[in-house]
């Protein structure tokens, strides 16, 4: 697929590529994905506002330029930053490719770091010589202050100007926790959402701390996603006992909304209010419990996102769905087109068709809310938890 | 519970809050037990002005800078866990002295829309979506764009004033319509001719005795957004756990 290489949330020409419950294919304009909703469904997004978390400075005991992303903490209370999961490059910025990127000088744990007006310790060296956790001096109020203005927002070389937090930011943008932007979320503006509104579609919100996509490293990208603390208001929480009851669709803005959505519904199958801290990946062996269709990037199948993909609909769907984005020119990353995808059912397949009203009414909800998450894989997730919680 | 009590607990951001009308609602909100942060430009004021008020978050940030708001937005928003309610309090003249609108400077013009209209439109755009969320919980969401009889009315020698907050009334009752079904309230409200530092350089000559107190304007303005906010059966406990 093509890199989208502007910072526009919501270009005019923005794609969107259905795949309904039957595996059927169809392509629309982005604009129009509210017509593929049904009145009755339920659509929630991930209101997490982006900090910048990109913190450019210097390591103390060499001299050395340095660039801290931070990438994960363990919960989203704006008193805990105390501690941060963050990846340490050598100089250089985002014009670089994170694969191309020079390693920091050699860390160890006690090592000083001065960003701008920011000042941290390494406290330890997690099994990787550019992962570690960071303790920040000051007050919360001075870190945030700190962050707020010596950071920039974590970017990538396939966006080539430097990035303002308004790009990062999505129409509903609440709370300050994400370390990159919840993407998915660009396709909303407050028009669709009213939209949704006047056709009985209900609209909520979770808040979870989306963490770093890609680190330019195999081993690490191996580990991602990291822990992502998030939390699901009792507004929300009672919005989804009230659509699962009333038989309409969980329509999951993004694949962060089904990480919190589903590890909230791990242990009883229902979707309890509060906080938590997702660990787990989400794959072809997960079996959904909670969302019914997400709208979601496009995503190459070698990435964790497309992993999650998997959960939704068969390979064989995913890769009739990846040769239509490939042929049809659709973009990717951050700020490119979209997918709808609709868990599937096993019950039929049709055949795909390009007929734009292919996603019927369902008459029943799916059955298997009961089924406990299987296939889950914690194994290298645990030990970054483990290692934040120090 | 009384309207007195309604702020108890309520997340508040007022901007312009070192001086005058922003400062006695500072005041006002901590005295009805709201979590309050105020924005100001000059640091050492800020820092001044929460030291003077314990429990308060001080913000230094300018709203007429467009880069300045996405980071305000956020220290406020992590400072208070979330945001109820956002006071645009900060005010600019224009022209100082006030001048004829022939004799006004294209930059004071300026200054007069960023800080009086595009700052308060583009800080209201960054935390509508903290606003709306606290909308969607149930506690309630208020902006308050302070306003003035210049607003309405065609004072000489006022033109950059009065034609900013002209345009900041009517884009707050604009918002007001578009945003009511999401549960975010948007006033616009004239707290009448204050006894404030502005004022005296607006109208050197003026009798401050003839003048309204500012902690009068702020009690009244509180009691408006208090009433603005839905009644509230208990604390929210999720602003503990966010905050």
């Amino acid at each position: 697929m093509i890199p989208a290489h502007l910072p526009v949330q919501r270009p005019r020409d923005a794609k969107l590529l259905v795949v309904d419950a039957y595996g059927r294919i169809s392509n629309a304009p982005r604009a129009r994905f509210v017509d593929f909703l049904q009145r009755g469904d339920l659509v929630i997004a991930n209101d997490a506002a982006t900090i910048p978390a990109s913190l450019h400075g210097t390591h103390a005991p060499t001299g050395a330029t340095i660039e801290v992303r931070l990438a994960s903490r363990p919960s989203l209370a704006g008193s805990d930053v105390r501690r941060f999961l963050a990846i340490v490059f050598g100089s250089g910025d985002f014009r670089t490719r994170t694969e191309d990127r020079p390693p920091p000088p050699a860390l160890a744990g006690g090592d000083r770091l001065t960003l701008g007006p920011l000042t941290t310790t390494v406290q330890a060296v997690l099994g990787h010589p550019r992962l570690v956790t960071l303790g920040f001096d000051g007050t919360p109020q001075e870190v945030w202050a700190g962050i707020a203005r010596h950071g920039r927002p974590i970017q990538y070389a396939h966006v080539p100007s430097p990035l303002a937090l308004w790009d990062v930011w999505t129409p509903i943008a609440g709370p300050p926790v994400a370390f990159e932007p919840p993407s998915a979320g660009f396709a909303l503006d407050w028009r669709s959402i009213h939209a949704m509104r006047d056709r009985g579609i209900a609209f909520a919100t979770i808040t979870l701390a989306a963490s770093i996509s890609s680190t330019g490293d195999a081993a690490l990208d191996r580990r991602l996603p990291f822990d992502e603390a998030y939390r699901i208001p009792e507004s929300t929480a009672s919005a989804i006992r009230r659509t699962v009851k009333q038989s309409g669709r969980i329509v999951a803005v993004g694949t962060t909304v089904v990480r919190a959505l589903e590890h909230a519904a791990s242990v009883t199958g229902t979707v309890p209010s509060g906080d938590g801290l997702a660990d787990e990946r989400i794959g072809p062996e997960s079996g959904l419990q909670i969302v019914d269709v997400i709208l979601s990037g496009t995503h190459e199948p070698d990435s964790s996102h497309y992993q999650l993909l998997r959960a939704f609909a068969d390979d064989v769907t995913l890769d009739a769905a990846s040769d239509a984005l490939r042929s049809r020119g659709y973009r990717t990353h951050e700020f490119g087109d979209s997918v709808l995808i609709e868990k599937m059912k096993y019950t039929e397949n049709p055949g795909n068709t390009d007929k734009l009203d292919i996603i019927q009414p369902r008459d029943e909800k799916s059955t298997d809310r009961s089924v406990a998450m299987g296939g889950a894989r914690r194994d290298q997730c645990r030990d970054v938890r483990q290692l934040l919680r120090l | 519970m009384n309207a007195d009590g309604r702020l108890h607990g309520i997340r508040v951001a007022i901007t312009g809050g070192t001086s005058g009308l922003g400062l006695a609602l500072v005041g006002e909100c901590l005295r009805r037990g709201a979590r309050v942060a105020f924005v100001a430009r000059t640091r050492a004021r800020v820092e001044e002005v929460a030291q003077a008020h314990p429990g308060s978050f001080g913000i230094v940030g300018d709203i007429s800078r467009k880069e300045d708001i996405h980071p305000i937005a956020l220290e406020i928003t992590a400072d208070l866990g979330g945001v109820d309610v956002l006071v645009n309090g900060a005010s600019s003249l224009g022209p100082v002295p006030l001048a004829l609108l022939a004799d006004t400077d294209c930059e004071d013009f300026e200054t007069a829309l960023d800080t009086n209209v595009l700052g308060p439109f583009r800080l209201t755009k960054a935390l509508l979506g903290a606003l709306a969320a606290s909308a969607r919980e149930g506690r309630g969401s208020v902006v308050l764009n302070v306003s003035s009889d210049a607003a309405v009315n065609a004072y000489p020698q006022w033109g950059a004033y009065s034609a900013s907050k002209a345009a900041l009334h009517h884009l707050s009752r604009i918002w007001n319509e578009e945003l009511s079904a999401d549960g975010v309230r948007v006033l616009s409200i004239d707290p009448g001719d204050m006894d404030t530092p502005m004022h005296a350089v607006a109208v050197p000559d003026a009798d401050p005795t003839t003048l309204k107190r500012p902690e009068t304007a702020a009690r009244e303005l509180a009691d408006a957004i208090a009433a603005a906010l839905p009644i509230r059966i208990e604390a929210d406990r999720s602003v503990e756990q966010l905050a």
